[in-house]
């Protein structure tokens, strides 16, 4: 077997390298920039080309190389490239292949197209690694087109009452996602971890305002306010009353999730694969051998080999679909919160 | 359909008062009277009994989804709703269909009739048209228990903004057994309600007391009564008939056998309030053993023997055919004294009223009370009216302090509707010697911020899956409160509490900490005794 799973995290002993080991180790290969994936300490880094300045923003000064996608290096042999994964800027797929048995390393991934992330392109291969986030056929996402009609709507609606909107969503990835669906001639106030991130994506933060104590409150100018999860049930809100909240996530799909944290709308808008695109991304990469990580594992293995006669099987990793880990990174904003994703 | 399904998510989506009956007002003044008519029985708590057996509707719902039962069931146990399950797994693109509500509720009265062939076929009809958001409505209108964020009194204060008339007069009027398909909402408002000799007057409901007694004031101003354990009902003796009503609107008529004699013992024209117990040589019985012979659809002669049943009356509403309502409290009392005198019977007793010269004296009155089996004490203003509905003011529930004991957590489950997805219903274990026993299981108390807390925990620390429930290390400890507690044959603890809930989480102490099997038989020893010597 060219890939194992390890108390450090996934390795190709052929190569010697890891894929988003959560162990410091020697050589690193990183999926996406999101915090239980790119972890600190580890002393050689690859990513992709678009993922290095958010890596360093994270991580501070490391040791990184990157490739773009589809282009092969080779490592003791065996080869390896990465191709778009779909999730969030610079998000990739790890494709492995040496003496003809190939493996891909999906990370996160989505299939529907956000409009803005570079789409996920299935790799054929004999093993596929898979995550299950939002595994179960309760997950089915709308369209981008129509979760931005969604939201515009809602936000206008909003100011029409002379209310502010707050908006909830991940720094990386859903934040940039909102702004770019976004269409509004209202101002635009970014939480300070937003507008940060923005400008380590080199994402345009010219038409909005990051965030100051000056904020003047004013009903006749409503704003729209883009924050991360962290400011939920903090005093950090209060200074915009009156305001309508809503997360962005695709744990949304659920009304309780929405009603629990006393949100008034949900816009199920989430950078995962759902119940359909995960079926179709399996079944495009051909492969006979599924791994299927962080999420509702089991049970969808058990779906993979019942309805596809695949040798689905479920395998423990620290990516979590549900941790409630709030200790990581910039105050968590990027762990998989229970519902965010 | 469209515009009631716009209500319910416009009410689901705020959690203010005023927005929610403005909502309500915007669609009972826009809306077709027919659907107004059963959007107010449904929203009100009126709504047909399941056509479609929940078996039935898992396995079409599995069938049109083209997924297995067990990957059906898993997600069910996930979302933690059956409708909103179904209507997320057999979801598809919307092609506009629409049908009003009262159309979907009419045939809903009509389909259980057909057979499982023409029942599928009508149910795919709506399943392959019905837009997503609207999916979901349908299929709770479809489930028998549709519930709704929205109190009966905000619908009524809605109608009386639309209607403009008092909406304790709505209340009155939407009261008892009306049809939404034999009625209109006008129709129901506008005539005298004469006709219906059943229909029972609103209730009047007491908050708990969470003042001083100094700031009620002068204490002679207040009458004492004992708060009964029992279910609060409405007795109705009207043109030779006799009803009798629950709090929650039933008609318990029927479960009350010895009650119908009540009629050749009490004048025509006469409605009292009081509270139903199980009462037998002078002494009530545990409320466990009315709840096992209300259980019963036949009630049988021996159990009729062992817990008869007496209403202990507080309050009387109407006297000579007479609405007294509006008269004040000690009023009402000397006609309910005089009536009670004048007709003495054995099922309709007298709530006596107690006896103090100072606040101080509350105390020992309320302890007094929780040794014959009362919750409590009651204080009611000697000026009030019946009122409508619960009230501040002027009367008021001042229950005892629960029984409390230390508990570990054993087993967890996750919970339903808001709190789906969330393990939040524990079964909770005591020390049996060196075996820890289950003995009650609790599913409210702590705080959302807990609940996450303690969830994350569960998960991490999950021993075993049995489908929905875990077993779990036995560590986290929790204080429990509950109101009383009695023998079980059913329960494999032997014993079963009333009201248990988490008082809260003790994170200060351990599992050898916590109380023991033989702590809650000293309990219940000491509550049997306590009752006894009470008398």
């Amino acid at each position: 077997m060219l890939v194992k799973f390890t108390n450090n995290g996934i390795y190709c002993a052929q190569a010697n390298v890891y894929i988003d080991p959560w162990k410091p180790v020697n050589y690193a290969i990183i999926t996406h920039a999101h915090s239980d994936h790119a972890r600190y300490g580890h002393k050689n880094y690859l990513a992709h080309t678009h993922s290095e300045n958010i890596l360093k923003h994270r991580l501070g000064n490391i040791a990184i190389q990157t490739i773009p996608y589809n282009q092969t290096i080779i490592i003791n042999g065996v080869q390896i490239s990465l191709h778009p994964a779909g999730h969030i800027i610079g998000s990739a797929q790890v494709r492995l292949e040496y003496n003809n048995e190939v493996w891909v390393v999906s990370g996160d991934y989505k299939v529907k197209k956000d409009g803005y992330t570079i789409p996920f392109e299935p790799v054929k291969c004999n093993h596929f690694i898979t995550e299950s986030t939002f595994g179960l056929p309760i997950y089915n996402f709308p369209e981008a087109s129509v979760i931005n009609k969604n939201m515009n709507d809602w936000v206008k609606q909003n100011a029409n009452e002379g209310l502010n909107s707050v908006l909830i969503g991940y720094a990386l990835g859903k934040a940039q996602r909102i702004l770019n669906g976004l269409d509004t001639d209202l101002p635009i106030l970014l939480h300070n971890t937003i507008y940060q991130t923005n400008q380590a994506l080199n994402f345009d933060n010219s038409n909005y305002v990051k965030f100051t104590t000056d904020y003047k409150n004013d009903s006749k100018n409503p704003h729209i306010i883009l924050a991360t999860g962290s400011v939920l049930g903090t005093s950090w809100l209060k200074r915009f009353e009156d305001y309508k909240i809503a997360m962005c996530s695709g744990w949304m799909q659920l009304r309780g999730a929405r009603r629990r944290q006393n949100l008034d709308m949900g816009f199920v808008m989430s950078d995962h694969a759902d119940w359909e695109s995960l079926n179709y991304a399996v079944l495009a990469t051909g492969a006979e051998n599924v791994y299927v990580t962080h999420g509702y594992k089991s049970i969808y293995a058990k779906w993979l080999r019942e309805q596809y006669k695949l040798n689905a099987v479920e395998v423990e990793t620290l990516f979590e679909g549900e941790s409630l880990n709030q200790n990581n990174g910039e105050s968590g904003q990027d762990d998989k919160q229970i519902l965010m994703g | 359909m469209k515009n009631f399904c716009d209500l319910i998510n416009q009410l689901d989506q705020t959690t203010k008062t005023n927005a929610k009956i403005t909502a309500l007002a915007h669609y009972f003044g826009n809306e077709d009277e027919k659907n107004t008519t059963w959007a107010i029985a449904l929203l009100t708590g009126k709504r047909p009994k399941r056509p479609i057996k929940t078996t039935d509707l898992k396995l079409w719902a599995t069938e049109l989804a083209k997924i297995p039962s067990w990957l059906f069931e898993e997600s069910y146990n996930v979302v933690g709703d059956l409708s909103e399950t179904i209507s997320l797994v057999i979801s598809s693109p919307s092609n506009g269909y629409n049908a009003t509500l009262h159309q979907i509720m009419e045939e809903i009265l009509t389909i259980s009739k057909l057979n499982d062939t023409e029942k599928k076929e009508w149910l795919f009809k709506y399943w392959e048209n019905l837009e997503p958001n609207q999916l979901f409505i349908f299929n709770k209108l479809l489930s028998g228990n549709f519930r709704i964020g929205v109190s009966q009194q905000l619908v009524y204060k809605a109608l009386a903004k639309i209607y403009n008339l008092d909406d304790k007069v709505i209340t009155h009027k939407l009261m008892g057994n009306w049809l939404p398909q034999q009625q209109t909402i006008s129709n129901l408002l506008h005539n005298a309600n004469d006709s219906d000799f059943s229909k029972p007057y609103p209730f009047y409901l007491a908050y708990t007391l969470d003042k001083e007694f100094e700031d009620l004031g002068d204490l002679s101003n207040w009458q004492l009564e004992r708060k009964y354990d029992g279910i609060r009902g409405q007795l109705i003796i009207r043109n030779n008939e006799i009803n009798c009503w629950s709090r929650g609107e039933e008609l318990m008529t029927e479960k009350f056998i010895e009650f119908q004699d009540l009629i050749y013992k009490l004048p025509n024209g006469t409605v009292l309030d009081g509270e139903i117990l199980p009462f037998k040589d002078g002494e009530i019985l545990s409320f466990n053993e009315m709840q096992k012979r209300i259980g019963r659809k036949k009630v049988s002669k021996k159990m009729l023997f062992d817990v008869p049943l007496c209403i202990i009356c507080y309050d009387i509403l109407e006297f000579n055919n007479q609405d007294i309502r509006h008269k004040p409290l000690h009023e009402r009392r000397l006609i309910l004294e005089n009536l009670l005198s004048q007709y003495p019977n054995d099922i309709v007793k007298l709530s006596p009223t107690l006896a103090a010269n100072q606040w101080n004296q509350l105390n020992n009155l309320r302890q007094e009370a929780k040794a014959l089996g009362c919750e409590g004490l009651m204080l009611k203003n000697k000026n009030s009216v019946y009122e409508t509905g619960r009230r501040r003011g002027n009367w008021w529930k001042w229950k005892v302090e629960p029984y409390t004991i230390d508990a570990v957590m054993l087993y967890a489950q996750s919970g339903h509707g808001r709190r789906a997805n969330l393990f939040t219903d524990y079964t909770f274990a005591v020390w049996d010697n060196e075996v820890l026993v289950p003995f009650a299981k609790a599913y409210s108390g702590l705080t959302d911020k807990e609940i996450i807390e303690v969830d994350a925990w569960i998960k991490k620390n999950t021993k075993e899956k049995f489908g929905p429930v875990r077993s779990v290390k036995p560590e986290l400890v929790f204080e429990l409160a509950f109101e009383g507690i009695n023998l079980s044959t059913r329960h494999k603890s032997g014993i079963a509490l009333r009201f248990p809930r988490i008082l809260r989480w003790r994170k200060d102490k351990k599992l050898d900490e916590i109380n023991t099997k033989q702590d809650l038989l000293n309990l219940l020893n000491f509550v049997a005794l306590d009752r006894n010597t009470g008398n």
